[in-house]
């Protein structure tokens, strides 16, 4: 009983509120999608969306419960195991699993599906978690960072085998947390810098480009005559950046499948194809431009009650927001995301073990990939890409998932005083 | 531990992120419009209500052009759940393998929109089925209505309706029509369009991404209702018109009847004729192009189209012009010299009257040299050319060689020789007086229609004007005509000089040519007229204009049967039958009926 008390006086509560809220959030707006004016309809009704989240969020209570109950040292002492078991199932999927929408990543018992792909994240997190704080100078060591980025390519290779390129994509945002733990910054700032140039050349024309570097290139190398060296790595850099920039053209066309080269097409020009390709984008832009400062009110979102939007209680949910409640209802919403991840990161940074640090900012990087990309993609920012807004998009596996990933940081932090610093 | 500051750079990072997606969504949601727009051109469905179509009755208030009901049955494949099938065929007298194949299409279609199951279900077949329809969710009755008549008669002048097509709706400034749409074609319908269609109205509802109807928009604020088109009234009498077209029956030509008073007309036939029903409803395509490939050409409107050279009625304008001029008094005679120009008839030396009534060709030939040489100048042609124009004036005055300006399409202007026309044809200042003599009897280069000769007849029998000839004698609430068809058009002869022709053609009926029109109570005025066919190896046609009484004429008509010989048979007969019906309202001639009935004319 003293040990349960001191739990629940120790557990960050600003940060379940802010849990609960979204939950609670997203599950109201899941009935708005689901909602048909001239239906009765319960939002509690079980043959709807919205009753089978509300199912899904009770059992994500029972998880949470679980968690708590368990002893704080489970989760690091058998990271590898949680991780190992995740790459099996993955695996296991690949050979067994149900083909839904061209994504062989879901298994189903009976009528109950689950998206391993899903739990992988947290999995993933506390193999990196622990690898890291058992291992020095990781970033110091080749071999270790060969290793590193293994743990997180993994499952990632293997998600893509899936089909579902889109949630493989989501382990790039473990840089942030090799950034938080001293990753060169040189190394992380020539990754970023790849991806403007990547998408630089999607909308700027190759020649413009390739004369833009020539020409700084030319000016660089003006400024530093005497330094043999320095003329050497302009040089070098340059031709790197030129055969990126040529080599986009080819990556697009040659290594990315139609569908994936329509949602590029997609991003630089939604106006292309409003009725093919550029249809999710514009469907979407249209009812989160249609809300303008107030919205439109709960339940009285026409683009949303008229199934304008594909996808609006999964990947695109963030339009029913912009719709029935307008600009402001954006920002809320906005604005409590990052309160919940800048909570994250101050959870994260008074924790004395590092592996439980390491871990905080795991799901913060997750979190934040999640939230930034899903967003960006329903106001034209990014190209579409199957990934769920957490706590908010319908779905038991990702809800569990998510409770599960943040969970477990509660728990961690709620025993930080009784970790040992390492 | 280390790099405790890259944990404010990791900050930063989201909030610079969050900033930029706040002001992109505040671009997107505040600032600009357009996204409202295209989200309300999403959902919103306009539906157009579609105005009842004016109505047409006669002068007497008989209902002519009406308005039926016309019934499909729609489905929605969705909502369909038949438990007995066979009982459904039964009702709607399918069989099941035309039930299967009709659900097929409407499921290609649309699986959840509605489409037309059965088209143009009969009213009785409506009334019975109307109680089954509980027992067979998915399906109702859409209605809608076609142009129904309640004669079979007046087809050509009421013309039919049908969809617009393409090259009207190009032509369709005003952006008032949509494809589909229905647009009067021909006759008064076509005419009388732009009053007959009324105003459509709006329902705006709403729709979901696949098209199924949600409900009204904003409660049907922004509605509007239909407004029906202005019904008219005819001018035509129709118990005449179908009297009439019975005469006609199997013969063909045209019949022509007007008040001269008001210019109203009466009676408008064109034989052949067909039952206006034909061209409306389910076989309207069929039936069209059986008519249109009829060798007897049933959609040719003769008394609008029908032009040949007037013949004998035309010496009564070259009397009253002759008159006009001075060039002759009625007194003034001529020989029946038959080495000039043919002639017929015991006569020898007549005096107008006479000539008029024994129909003098030598006469009339002297008249029109008269006309055309007054000596305006010393050298012949020239003299031609200026006496040419000058009765080229004085007969378009008449209502021919120009369109009239009835309330019906393609109307023909007919044709009076000028000028110009010999010019080009004999070259100029090349052609004199005996070059072109045949009109002087109504025969060479002119040309009339049948509705010009009733006119002819209307002027003569207001002894000096004419009103428009029109089909239409009044409009909606107003009850007024158009403009055009309420003044009086005078002809260039004053009216003192008609006093002579009107005697004259009073004389044809109790003597001469016109008897078969003579009635014993009524005194009716007419001229004959045969149009020479020899040249074409067939028969004449037979022509004849009439007016009664001759004091107040209540009736001009013009009658021509084509191929029926001589004017005094067919036609004057028929002119007989149709003013005693309309004057006396019965026929108390009956040998005349049978005679014209019988249809014998070639003897």
């Amino acid at each position: 009983m003293r040990e349960s008390n001191q739990l629940v006086n120790r557990l960050d509560w600003g940060t379940i509120i802010l849990y609960f809220l979204l939950v609670s959030l997203g599950w109201l707006n899941i009935f708005a999608v689901v909602y048909d004016i001239q239906a009765d309809q319960s939002i509690f009704d079980l043959s709807l969306r919205s009753g089978k989240q509300l199912v899904w969020i009770v059992a994500a209570g029972l998880l949470i419960a679980t968690i708590m109950l368990v002893d704080f040292r489970f989760y690091s002492s058998f990271a590898y195991f949680f991780y190992g078991g995740i790459i099996l199932i993955l695996i296991f999927v690949l050979l067994f699993g149900r083909e839904i929408a061209g994504s062989k990543s879901w298994f189903a018992i009976g009528s109950f599906r689950m998206q391993p792909s899903e739990f992988a994240k947290f999995a993933t997190a506390l193999a990196v978690a622990k690898y890291l704080s058992t291992n020095n100078r990781v970033f110091y060591n080749l071999k270790s960072q060969l290793t590193l980025f293994a743990i997180i390519g993994l499952p990632a290779v293997l998600i893509i085998l899936q089909g579902d390129t889109g949630t493989a994509m989501v382990y790039a945002a473990f840089v942030l947390v090799f950034y938080r733990e001293g990753f060169s910054p040189l190394l992380l700032g020539i990754g970023i810098a790849a991806v403007i140039l990547f998408v630089l050349t999607l909308f700027i024309n190759q020649v413009y480009l390739i004369i833009a570097v020539v020409v700084t290139a030319f000016l660089l190398i003006g400024l530093n005559t005497k330094k043999t060296k320095r003329i050497v790595t302009i040089a070098v850099t340059s031709f790197a950046v030129i055969s990126l920039i040529v080599s986009v053209d080819f990556l697009v066309t040659d290594v990315l499948k139609p569908h994936q080269q329509n949602r590029i097409k997609a991003l630089i020009n939604p106006d292309g194809d409003p009725l093919g390709y550029g249809w999710n984008v514009t469907q979407s832009k249209i009812a989160i431009g249609s809300g303008g400062m107030w919205g439109k009110g709960f339940l009285q979102g026409t683009q949303t009650k008229f199934d304008f939007v594909p996808e609006q209680s999964t990947d695109f949910i963030f339009c029913t927001i912009g719709e029935e409640h307008g600009w402001l209802g954006s920002s809320v919403l906005i604005v409590l995301f990052v309160w919940l991840l800048y909570r994250v990161t101050i959870i994260a940074e008074r924790q004395k073990s590092s592996f439980a640090r390491i871990y905080g900012y795991s799901v913060a990087a997750i979190l934040f990939f999640h939230f930034a990309v899903n967003i960006g993609m329903t106001i034209g920012l990014f190209p579409v890409i199957g990934i769920p807004l957490p706590f908010f998009s319908y779905g038991g596996s990702s809800l569990w998932a998510f409770t599960i990933l943040l969970f477990i940081l509660l728990k961690l932090d709620a025993h930080r005083l009784q970790m040992l610093t390492r | 531990m280390i790099h405790n500051n890259r944990k404010f750079v990791i900050r930063l990072t989201f909030i610079l992120i969050a900033a930029i997606y706040l002001i992109k969504l505040f671009a997107i949601q505040v600032m600009n419009e357009d996204y409202q727009a295209k989200a309300n051109s999403n959902i919103i469905d306009r539906e157009i209500r579609y105005p009842f179509r004016g109505l047409i009755y006669d002068r007497n208030g008989k209902l002519v052009v009406y308005n039926a009901p016309v019934y499909n049955l729609e489905v929605i494949p969705k909502d369909v759940q038949l438990k007995d099938t066979l009982a459904f065929c039964n009702v709607f007298g399918i069989t099941l393998e035309e039930f299967d194949e009709k659900i097929a299409k409407a499921k290609q279609y649309s699986y959840v929109k509605p489409s037309i199951f059965i088209k143009q279900i009969s009213n009785t077949t409506f009334a019975t089925v109307q109680d089954y329809l509980v027992d067979f969710p998915g399906f109702r009755i859409q209605a809608r209505t076609n142009r129904a008549y309640s004669y079979r008669n007046l087809a050509n002048a009421l013309g039919y309706i049908g969809e617009i097509s393409p090259y009207q709706m190009e032509r369709d400034s005003a952006n008032f029509y949509r494809q589909g749409d229905y647009i009067g074609i021909l006759g008064v319908e076509s005419k009388y369009e732009d009053q007959l269609r009324g105003k459509r109205g709006v329902k705006y509802k709403m729709v979901n991404v696949r098209g199924v109807e949600k409900g009204s928009y904003k409660d049907g604020a922004y509605d509007t209702l239909s407004v029906a088109g202005e019904n008219l009234v005819s001018t035509v009498d129709i118990t005449l018109q179908e009297y009439a077209e019975t005469l006609m029956t199997g013969k063909r030509g045209s019949i022509v009847a007007i008040e001269p008073k008001t210019g109203e007309i009466l009676t408008f036939v064109s034989a052949p004729f067909y039952d206006p029903n034909l061209l409306t409803g389910r076989d309207y395509g069929k039936n069209y192009s059986q008519l249109a490939a009829d060798t007897t050409k049933p959609l040719f409107n003769r008394p609008l189209m029908g032009a040949f050279p007037p013949g004998s009625i035309f010496k009564i304008v070259q009397a009253l012009i002759g008159l006009e001029e001075g060039i002759i008094t009625p007194q003034s005679r001529f020989h029946c010299d038959r080495g000039i120009i043919d002639c017929h008839g015991p006569h020898t030396y007549q005096d107008l009257r006479g000539a008029i009534e024994v129909s003098c060709n030598p006469y009339f030939w002297n008249v029109y040299r008269r006309l055309l040489n007054q000596g305006a100048s010393e050298n012949t042609f020239v003299d031609t050319e200026i006496g040419l124009e000058k009765w080229r004036k004085y007969v378009m005055s008449f209502g021919l060689g120009h369109p009239l300006g009835i309330d019906l399409p393609h109307e023909r202007a007919g044709y009076v020789p000028g000028p110009s026309l010999y010019d080009k044809i004999y070259g100029d200042n090349r052609w004199k007086f005996s070059t072109i003599y045949s009109n002087a009897i109504g025969r060479g280069e002119l040309q009339i229609v049948p509705l010009q000769m009733a006119n002819l007849a209307a002027i003569i029998a207001n002894r000096g004007y004419y009103i428009t000839p029109h089909m239409i004698k009044s409009i909606g609430e107003d009850g007024q005509p158009l403009a055009q068809y309420q003044e009086k058009n005078y002809t260039d002869v004053s009216p003192e000089h008609f006093e002579v022709a009107v005697e004259a053609m009073s004389d044809v009926i109790k003597r001469g040519t016109g008897m078969r029109a003579n009635l014993p109570d009524i005194e009716v005025c007419g001229k004959t007229g045969t149009v020479d066919n020899e040249d074409r190896g067939e028969e004449d046609h037979s022509v004849f204009i009439a007016f009664a009484p001759k004091d107040d004429p209540k009736i001009a008509v013009a009658v021509y049967v084509e191929n029926a010989g001589q004017g005094a048979r067919a036609a004057a007969g028929i002119s007989g039958l149709m003013i005693e019906r309309y004057l006396k309202g019965c026929t108390e001639r009956a040998h005349m009926e049978e005679y014209i009935l019988n249809g014998d004319f070639i003897y």
